[in-house]
């Protein structure tokens, strides 16, 4: 944008700026201010040196395995979450009438909540529910189903409810490309797969890579399911339910900021790691502007 | 499914028709088994009694005088509808004229500034949730209704932000400056050349904030006191101390809370399109001319 810079240079102060202040102050009050204040409480321990909490944390054995417990439980989450929803919004990116009735279907579990969610599929999958009945009536398999209570409850419902927030975004991403593209591709021969990796994902990379990210915040800070689904003692025991720990039930308010710290620090290497990746596939404006 | 007019699928390998035919099974799997996880909440909330069987004994709405009753769900209510509008309209007030300026300028520090307004989303709620809700606790904000707006805000302006930013750049700024050759000032231009045009736009993120703010849980469970708990709060600790309460009654609170959430997303889905949400497309092409 070096055409603005003169523009910036001749007015001393444009008052435009203004506008953006609310927002900032409110962003720096009440976002950063916690934050800072955070981590500088989680280098003031109740006890011990200034490294305490992260020593605590690091040597104590149901605190640093969360970290791989969270992991296991959000990356495959946002993998499937997101692989599924890009080949079903793909396939539904030109407006036909399927394409608002499916959305809306598909969109209806965003509106169930966790506690809905897990309910349902302790009833569904439980012991006597209806999978198990219809599982015994067509003898396909007769044994107890496992899918409450462990590792997969908490996936299942990871999917259900990250599923059609993933679909919805990937939706508005694809549609925003101009279908002019595709169709100059087609006139000069290219299938729709051939439109799809070179038209397509490419100018998709930076709304798969922000969409990415946004799903695994989501499954990443799983606390209600991964109470009420998993089993919080054992296999998913996540961090969140450690902080939370610490903050709500022994009152270390110290400890709980070092673990939310910790937390926040994994979570950004992902996303890092995620945004750095998408440059590698695309440079470019998304909706190709007035090109 | 494909329903496409254009005439793309002409080869119509087997492949293609498997790839069709499994994410036609896959979505309908996904639908189906989420319609039987519903269905079996509604029906555990109307049961008598359910054990084993395909269907209950018999049917009853008491689990639901019930429920109003013991979790005293008007008040809940009150106190969601409360904390959701606040948020909506506060994080409109700051969100879209900061928005405007991201949109349309370009000034050092932008990045930093559209940094500050990502972290938010990106960094999960419970990370700055606790931090947050100390220094809440020490300014004793929390535990009221306004620590809870407040909390909720965090996420909703940025939220707000950066879905208005595209809305707004795809606004011609030559309206702009045709109102300025009238005379309009920065006031006016806004109200009257401005709001109407991003109306759908300002619908649509009011639409999901208020979506979004109805199901978040962390930020209102950290810092929400006992008379400023939402439904989502409400409900978590109706489930967590189960052992007291009737499981159907749970349900029967459960399938409110869907009903709200529910009623409020068909409203969204009649205004906006969600494929809408971050950018629009052209759906004629310009003609060359």
């Amino acid at each position: 944008m070096t055409t603005a810079t003169p523009a910036v240079a001749r007015a001393p102060f444009d008052r435009a700026l203004l506008l953006v202040m609310p927002a900032a102050a409110f962003m720096l009050l009440l976002f950063i201010y916690p934050f800072i204040y955070g981590l500088l409480l989680s280098f003031n321990p109740k006890n011990g040196g200034a490294l305490a909490n992260y020593t605590h944390f690091f040597t104590t054995d149901n605190l640093w395995p969360t970290i791989w417990t969270t992991l296991k439980l959000a990356l495959p989450a946002t993998l499937i979450n997101v692989g599924l929803a890009l080949p079903i919004a793909y396939k539904m990116r030109n407006k036909s009438r399927y394409q608002r009735w499916v959305t809306t279907i598909l969109v209806v579990p965003i509106t169930l909540g966790t506690v809905l969610i897990a309910e349902g599929m302790l009833i569904y999958f439980g012991p006597k529910g209806w999978l198990s009945q219809f599982l015994q009536l067509i003898h396909l398999y007769t044994g107890p189903i496992r899918l409450t209570h462990n590792f997969w409850g908490v996936l299942i419902s990871l999917v259900i409810s990250g599923f059609p927030f993933a679909f919805l975004l990937i939706l508005s991403y694809i549609t925003g490309i101009d279908p002019v593209l595709a169709r100059a591709a087609s006139t000069l021969g290219a299938d729709p797969k051939a439109q799809f990796r070179h038209i397509y994902l490419p100018l998709l990379a930076p709304g798969l890579a922000m969409c990415f990210c946004l799903a695994f915040v989501q499954a990443y800070s799983v606390f209600p399911s991964a109470v009420l689904l998993g089993s919080p003692a054992g296999p998913t025991r996540v961090i969140s339910i450690a902080a939370y720990e610490a903050a709500f039930e022994q009152y270390d308010y110290s400890l709980a900021s070092a673990i939310a710290m910790i937390m926040g620090f994994v979570q950004l290497i992902i996303v890092a790691a995620v945004l750095g990746l998408r440059n590698l596939w695309y440079r470019g404006p998304v909706s190709g502007g007035k090109g | 499914m494909g329903g496409t007019a254009k005439p793309m699928n002409t080869a119509g390998s087997w492949f293609d028709r498997a790839w069709r035919g499994l994410l036609l099974g896959t979505m309908t799997l996904f639908v189906v088994n989420i319609g039987l996880i519903i269905a079996a909440v509604a029906t555990s909330s109307f049961a008598r009694r359910w054990l084993g069987t395909w269907l209950p004994d018999g049917w009853t709405t008491t689990w639901y005088t019930e429920a109003w009753r013991e979790f005293q769900l008007g008040s809940i209510l009150w106190v969601t509808v409360e904390v959701v509008f606040a948020v909506v309209l506060l994080a409109l007030l700051i969100g879209v004229p900061a928005a405007y300026t991201l949109a349309r300028r370009d000034f050092p520090g932008k990045r930093l500034l559209l940094l500050l307004f990502l972290l938010p989303l990106m960094v999960p709620p419970i990370t700055y949730g606790i931090p947050m809700a100390t220094v809440l606790y020490k300014v004793q904000l929390a535990g009221t209704i306004y620590g809870v707006i407040l909390a909720n805000l965090v996420p909703a302006a940025p939220f707000v932000i950066l879905v208005m930013t595209p809305f707004i750049e795809q606004i011609d700024p030559n309206l702009e400056s045709a109102a300025r050759v009238f005379g309009a000032s920065t006031a006016r231009m806004f109200w009257h050349v401005l709001v109407p045009l991003l109306a759908p736009g300002i619908l649509a993120a009011s639409l999901l904030v208020l979506v979004r703010t109805i199901a978040l849980f962390e930020l209102t469970f950290l810092t929400a006191g006992s008379d400023s708990q939402t439904l989502v709060v409400a409900l978590y600790y109706a489930v967590f101390a189960a052992g007291v309460r009737a499981p159907q009654s749970v349900d029967a609170m459960a399938m409110v809370y869907m009903l709200v959430t529910l009623t409020w997303l068909l409203i969204a889905l009649r205004f906006v399109n969600p494929t809408q949400l971050v950018s629009r497309v052209k759906e004629h092409p310009q003609p060359a001319t």
